[in-house]
């Protein structure tokens, strides 16, 4: 099964690292990725920059519009995502609990859902 | 199915059962099993698969652990202690010691400082290897719930350094029940699935029957020999219990040509050897019953005055409202279907079983042969009311259509 690993954060999460921690950070991150992918369960991941990045799309009765992005405000934001495969939920967590951001944010694991395709009843 | 697929299935449960004694540690041991595995399907198209292929994954996993474990720095000094105890820890071409990690991690699960509502959830995870998803939908939970269960419970074994062994004769009042209980679970789970494609998960059935074999090898409790006969008995039906469409093959519709007669002699001899000691066990009195059924050639021949007092018996060992249903059908078959019905209906007054549809199709069927099709009717739809799979609103559908009017 597969199971997407959201990193929560917040504001300011590495201003408790020197600069030298912060590179050692940066390194166990992408050694991690590197693990999961020798011991089979990675899929994909990718770091967001902030959500004052964002641009926000919608279509309404054929209209696009654009708007900033509605996390501004708050203090959580997604900051990134591993996606794994895992034989189990309880296998997903501690695959989860090994990503070095789970020591400084937040990691929401949540299975995908397969949308069963509407012509194959 | 290729050759790694089908020794996962075989030995990944005793794997991890010995890596989980060797590393101490649940969470280790599963990424070392795994990596175990990812070795093995790397190495053995190439090598052959080794003639000893769980001791070459145990090796192959705590070789891995060691590994991860000295690459990340912090861990030095466990790493230290497992290295230090690698010696020891050889694995032998032969795998006897290191039969019984399984039964001994069953103990671990079920430790009386461990909740009970953790204790199932987390050997049918670690023992049986049935996933997170799979034990919440067994027990019409929630995912979540189930896995933050057992993250909580593994945490508390290795906070309180639980010891993976089976206990002494003299400690094991208290402790045999929560891990028979378990044992029964796993069978279950695999004779009747709640789960997966097929409505027999025959690696499970054989488990359970390997762990409580190995149970009674080592503590020949009368309890434990009770259950080993009751799960060879109903075993032994298995090749019975499904049609050719899957749909479940009720007992007095199977074939009996394909009952087990090997596995019946043995639970049979279980039985009489249980019954030696006082008192006796629920699942002994179980076992008796199934192995009354068993001895029949026909469904005809079944001696229903038997099981109707060995229910009498089991009625005073368990007490409980799904038994007294039992106890009620067994004596429709003896005394006949009158005095069925009476059981049944008080019963269903006194309203632990208003819910449960085998109670209104019981008392059902009992109306028919009574030839009181009114009320039967009433009883039959009363049941589907409760009843969600299709197999079984088609059989009782069935029964409705064929009573007269």
């Amino acid at each position: 099964m597969r199971y997407l690993c959201l990193v929560h954060t917040g504001p300011d999460i590495f201003s408790g690292l020197s600069e030298a921690e912060r590179r050692e950070f940066d390194r166990d991150s992408l050694n991690y990725d590197k693990d999961l992918e020798a011991s089979g369960h990675f899929i994909a991941a990718e770091a967001l920059q902030g959500p004052e990045t964002a641009v926000i799309v919608k279509v309404r009765s054929g209209e696009m519009s654009t708007t900033d992005g509605p996390f501004s405000e708050t203090k959580e934001h997604l900051g990134g995502f591993i996606l794994i495969e895992a034989r189990d939920m309880n296998e997903a967590i501690r695959l989860a609990a090994g990503i070095p951001m789970a020591r400084l944010a937040t990691i929401e694991v949540r299975p995908v859902y397969s949308i069963p395709d509407p012509d194959r009843p | 199915m290729s050759d790694i697929e089908a020794i996962w299935r075989a030995e990944s449960g005793r794997v991890l059962a010995t890596l989980i004694r060797l590393l101490r540690d649940f969470d280790r041991a599963e990424e070392a099993l795994h990596d175990a595995f990812l070795a093995a399907s790397e190495q053995w198209p190439k090598t052959g698969v080794p003639g000893n292929p769980r001791a070459w994954l145990v090796s192959a996993g705590r070789f891995k652990a060691i590994d991860r474990i000295r690459r990340r720095a912090k861990f030095a000094d466990i790493a230290t202690e497992i290295a230090a105890t690698e010696e020891e820890a050889w694995m032998p071409e032969d795998a006897e010691p290191i039969a019984d990690d399984a039964l001994r991690l069953i103990f671990t699960c079920c430790h009386p400082e461990i909740p009970a509502d953790g204790r199932i959830a987390l050997t049918l995870r670690e023992v049986a290897g049935l996933t997170t998803e799979e034990i919440a939908a067994a027990f019409l939970s929630r995912t979540p719930a189930i896995a933050q269960r057992i993250v909580r419970v593994k945490a508390l074994i290795r906070e309180l350094a639980l010891p993976y062994e089976v206990p002494e004769p003299e400690q094991l009042a208290g402790r045999l029940d929560a891990v028979l209980h378990v044992i029964y679970l796993i069978f279950n789970e695999g004779y009747s699935a709640s789960h997966g494609e097929a409505a027999i998960r025959t690696e499970l059935c054989a488990e359970a029957i390997r762990l409580c074999r190995q149970l009674v090898e080592l503590r020949p409790e009368p309890d434990a020999l009770g259950l080993l006969a009751l799960l060879l008995l109903q075993d032994a039906r298995r090749g019975a219990r499904v049609g050719p469409e899957g749909d479940i093959v009720l007992l007095a519709d199977q074939d009996r040509q394909r009952w087990d007669r090997a596995q019946i002699r043995e639970g049979t001899a279980l039985v009489r050897r249980a019954f030696a000691h006082q008192p006796v066990a629920a699942y002994t009195i179980e076992a008796a019953i199934a192995a009354v059924h068993c001895a029949a050639a026909t469904a005809e021949e079944t001696d229903w005055a038997e099981i109707a007092a060995l229910y009498d018996v089991l009625v005073r060992a368990d007490g409980s409202p799904v038994v007294q249903l039992n106890r009620a059908v067994a004596v429709a078959m003896r005394n006949g279907p009158e005095a069925g019905l009476r059981l049944i209906e008080d019963l269903l007054e006194r309203g632990e079983l208003g819910r449960f549809r085998y109670a209104h199709a019981a008392k059902a069927d009992l109306l028919r042969r009574l030839g009181r099709s009114h009320e039967a009717r009433a009883a039959y739809e009363r049941a589907l009311q409760f009843t969600e799979q299709a197999a079984e609103r088609r059989f009782i559908d069935g029964r409705i259509s064929g009573l007269a009017d």
